[in-house]
């Protein structure tokens, strides 16, 4: 609303600095998309269950909906725009693609960054180190079998 | 030259953009001097609006509000009965209930808003269970509480009952269920009386959509327009409510002349859109000392909630599934579906026989229990075979070889070993072991004469450029429709996957194929792809393309010089039934599909006997489905369909009070996560339906119908309780086994 205070929040997103506006308690998952454009980062819950909005802050992943706009200053984001490089897709996209990991594809841009995330802390994943990396990314059309298959495949590459 | 892409994991069509964010679903536009909307709902499940009030605190003159007095045409969903009001006029049916909407471009200040109405309502009595509207002393929809009854007997039951030497009954239920899609339902819509309502939004069905919106203002069909948006998941959960979606935003935009963007939240989503019928199936069971089947006596009741909506068919399809696959002389099958004040139950994959199979598969284990033969050992006696005749009167025509996906699970999954080893060891363990199994069967495409109402039609449409456009109105929502309808195409015209191009669903532009539901858009509209694209193909004749297979450019050129000759080329093709194919609506006998697809799933379970929880450890899923059009697809159906149904059997818990979803977060009703699922094993076997594309049939709803009944089965083995009811969370599994141990 027009009399709620506003701030400037400077920050990296995707490699580019930029300098957000908004309430401070705006959701970072609504700045991203709104100011940005990055619709990549998608809405499921609004409270922090399914992981759809996951993004990088500073390497970790966190739900997006649930950072005010104030605790990104002076961080680096990535979002799911900012995991391949140019035309070349991220070793997680090409597997997600050849084995099968998107279905409806509303969570797969957070299943991908939640893979990159592991995938950047360890690159050797067994199974239930894949299960437990991914328990906070919910989908509903996969069953998650062919999900697993993908980033494991992934390391491989 | 290429061979046909049919059987290869052709990758995603549309799976490059998903990977990269780059697919665009509603919420993700942003149109020009756009407002949002928002719903305001009823407080009460029943009665009469007295008033409603607008508070003081809100500057209401900036605000569009639209009342049902804003509707141009006919206040009611169109679908089938037609009773559901778009917005509640003087009475409320339901919690939940749409009366008022608003729209303004700030979002938080609608919120805001919609907090400081108050819909004051005279409650009335109302009814949230299937006994209480059974009852009859309140009466809530027509004169009885019910919308819709099926009742078809083959034989003598009563005679076969009365004179079996082993009669067994049973009763089963099962809870309602959220679909869950992870993208929530939402639309965007311009409109105005010049010109007309176009809508845009996550969707399965966009001539249910445009159908709905002629009605609601009085539109004739060239005014309204639909488009599919990027669909973030539906399971049928977007089959009939966008329909109500679509109506409200198109109101708003139709009001304030702005375009109206309408998402729904998590939890309006939860409380407010349709769940899976909640269930009550009784079974009487004649069956011989040798174990076989007499007499099957099945009384099936499904909780409509508040207005009818797709229940009658969602009760027919659960109705005729209720005998599974097995055969038996003397049948009788009733159905029936009741009213409560609860909001309209709906679609959800399955649509009716996951609830009726529970009932079955769970009861026969009973029945084998009872003439003292293994659950395998029973069903094998009694599997309806080809040449059979089914409970509604179908000569099953098609080849059913249910041993062969029997012993192939028993193999697999090596149940007879674990099933002794597991009897065996359980009495000294607190984590007992169980396995268990199901066998079922689902009917693809729409039952009985639906397909000839239908009457679908697709167009494939060739440039001179030698681009080929699938024209359909069958939506991608994550099953693969793009690609699989692309491997069809090429297939039949014998070209490259990549000369196919798969048009946005658009009613302004492609053809009524009919809805994307029913296991039906491999099978009846891939079929239709299949056809179109022959006719292309002799069409092309003319200019003289000859052969089997083509390369880019001898199609481009034979596609140029037929657009230089003759002009458009463009090839329709529309359903008309295989042949044979007989259904009486009057009797409801007959075929009530063209072919089934048939499976027999092993779950293995352990359950701690000290915190009642329950997981499944191993899950072996064995299918005959026609032809594998795209196996990493057809594979990736079941997995998720099983995991659903896992989900349904264990976790996903629906709190009502009175008739409101009070568990509408995904904190607490709680899916499936990576965590949580087996190793989900999936094995196919093929062989071709010829009435499907390359032999190919419906796929999708299967794997839901029986995973709950196995693990059910394997929990009954694990704790030798007697599980009758979904879902077996945690808290039921405590009193089944502290009744057992009285």
């Amino acid at each position: 609303m027009s009399d709620a205070p506003q701030v400037s929040v400077e920050c990296q997103v995707n490699g580019s600095t930029v300098v957000l506006r908004g309430h401070p308690m705006d959701r970072l998952l609504a700045v991203l998309r709104l100011q940005l454009g990055l619709t990549g980062t998608k809405e499921g819950c609004g409270e922090g269950e399914c992981g759809a909005c996951s993004v990088l802050i500073d390497g970790k992943l966190v739900n997006s909906c649930l950072v005010p706009l104030l605790h990104v200053r002076h961080t680096s984001i990535t979002t799911i725009e900012g995991i391949a490089t140019g035309d070349r897709l991220h070793a997680v996209q090409e597997a997600f693609i050849a084995h099968g990991g998107a279905q409806c594809g509303i969570c797969t841009p957070g299943m991908v960054l939640a893979a990159v995330s592991l995938l950047a802390r360890n690159p050797e994943p067994s199974l239930d180190d894949v299960r437990t990396a991914l328990a906070g990314n919910l989908c509903r059309c996969t069953g998650y079998m062919r999900i697993f298959t993908s980033v494991l495949q992934a390391c491989r590459q | 030259m290429s061979e046909t892409s049919i059987g290869l994991s052709r990758p995603r069509r549309e799976g490059h953009a998903k990977v990269t964010g780059q697919a665009r679903y509603v919420d993700d536009f942003v149109l020009p001097g756009m407002l949002h909307g928002i719903t305001v709902r009823s407080p009460a499940a029943r009665g009469l609006i007295r008033r409603i009030d607008f508070g003081p605190a809100i500057p209401w003159s900036e605000f569009t509000i639209v009342t049902a007095a804003d509707i141009p045409g006919r206040n009611r969903i169109a679908l089938i009965v037609d009773d559901q009001p778009c917005l509640a006029e003087d009475r409320v049916n339901h919690p939940e209930e749409p009366v008022v909407l608003l729209a303004h471009a700030d979002r938080q200040l609608l919120e805001e808003a919609r907090r400081h109405i108050t819909i004051d309502v005279a409650a009335e009595p109302a009814v949230f269970s299937v006994d209480d509207a059974l009852d009859g002393t309140t009466i809530v929809w027509g004169t009885d509480n019910v919308f819709k009854t099926y009742a078809v007997a083959r034989g003598d039951i009563d005679t076969a009952l009365a004179s079996a030497p082993v009669v067994v009954e049973g009763e089963y239920e099962t809870g309602a269920q959220e679909q869950l899609y992870i993208e929530s339902n939402g639309m965007i819509a311009t409109a105005s009386p010049e010109a007309g309502v176009t809508v845009r939004g996550s969707m399965q069905c966009p001539y249910y959509v445009h159908k709905a919106l002629m009605a609601l203002f009085d539109l004739p069909e060239h005014r309204v327009r639909v488009v599919q948006t990027e669909t973030g998941g539906g399971f049928g959960g977007k089959e009939e409510y966008p329909s109500i979606i679509a109506g409200h935003v198109a109101l708003l935009a139709w009001k304030s002349g702005r375009p109206v963007k309408l998402i729904y939240d998590r939890a309006e989503d939860m409380v407010a859109t349709t769940k899976r019928h909640p269930s009550r199936t009784r079974h009487r069971t004649g069956v011989t000392h040798d174990g076989r089947l007499v007499a099957m006596d099945v009384d099936f009741t499904i909780d409509g909630g508040a207005y009818c909506t797709l229940s009658p068919v969602v009760l027919s399809r659960g109705t005729i599934h209720a005998a599974g696959p097995y055969s038996c002389p003397n049948t009788r099958l009733r159905g029936r579906a009741v009213a409560t004040n609860a909001p309209p139950h709906g679609a959800f994959r399955g649509f009716g026989a996951p609830q009726s199979l529970f009932a079955l598969e769970r009861h026969m284990d009973r029945v084998a229990a009872a003439v003292g033969l293994s659950p395998e050992e029973f069903r094998r006696r009694n599997f309806i075979q080809t040449g059979h005749t089914s409970a509604v009167g179908q000569v099953m025509r098609e080849p059913i070889d249910m041993n062969a996906l029997l012993d192939r699970a028993l193999t697999l999954s090596e149940y007879h070993a674990k099933r002794a080893r597991f009897t065996e060891i359980n009495p000294a363990l607190r984590v007992r072991k169980g396995i268990g199994l199901a066998s079922f069967m689902h009917g693809a495409g729409f039952t009985g004469s639906g397909e000839d109402h239908l009457r679908s039609i697709v167009a494939l449409e060739a440039d001179a450029g030698g681009r080929v456009k699938v024209l359909s109105s069958n939506t991608e929502i994550g099953q693969g429709t793009n690609t699989i309808f692309a491997q069809i195409a090429s297939s039949a015209l014998g070209v490259p996957d990549d000369v196919i191009e798969i048009a946005p669903p658009d009613t302004a532009t492609v053809p009524n194929s009919g809805p994307t539901v029913a296991s039906r858009t491999c099978m009846v509209v891939g079929k239709l792809i299949e056809s179109a694209a022959h006719s292309l193909r002799r069409d092309l004749e003319k200019v003289g393309l000859e052969g089997e297979r083509f390369d880019v450019e001898t199609f481009r050129r034979a596609c140029a010089e037929y657009t230089t000759r003759f002009g458009t080329l463009r090839a329709t093709a529309r359903y008309s039934p295989p042949p044979g194919l007989r259904w009486d609506d009057e009797t409801y006998t007959g075929d009530a599909y063209g072919t089934y697809a048939w499976a027999v799933y092993v779950a293995e379970v352990s359950v701690d006997t000290a915190t009642f929880e329950t997981h499944v450890d191993d899950f072996v899923a064995v299918q005959e489905v026609g032809r594998v059009i795209n196996p990493v697809l057809a594979m990736g159906q079941i997995e998720g369909g099983v995991a659903q149904a896992i989900g349904w059997a264990l976790y996903e818990r629906i709190v009502w009070r009175e008739g409101r979803m009070v568990n509408a977060e995904m904190t607490n009703y709680i899916m499936p996560t990576s965590l949580d699922l087996p190793p989900i094993r999936v094995y196919f076997e093929e062989r071709p339906y010829a009435q499907g594309p390359w032999g190919a049939k419906g796929i999708g709803e299967l794997p839901m119908d029986g995973p709950a009944p196995a693990i059910a089965n394997a929990v009954a083995h694990a704790t030798g309780t007697d599980p009758r009811a979904l879902p077996l969370t945690p808290e039921s599994l405590m009193a089944l086994m502290e009744t057992a141990r009285v």
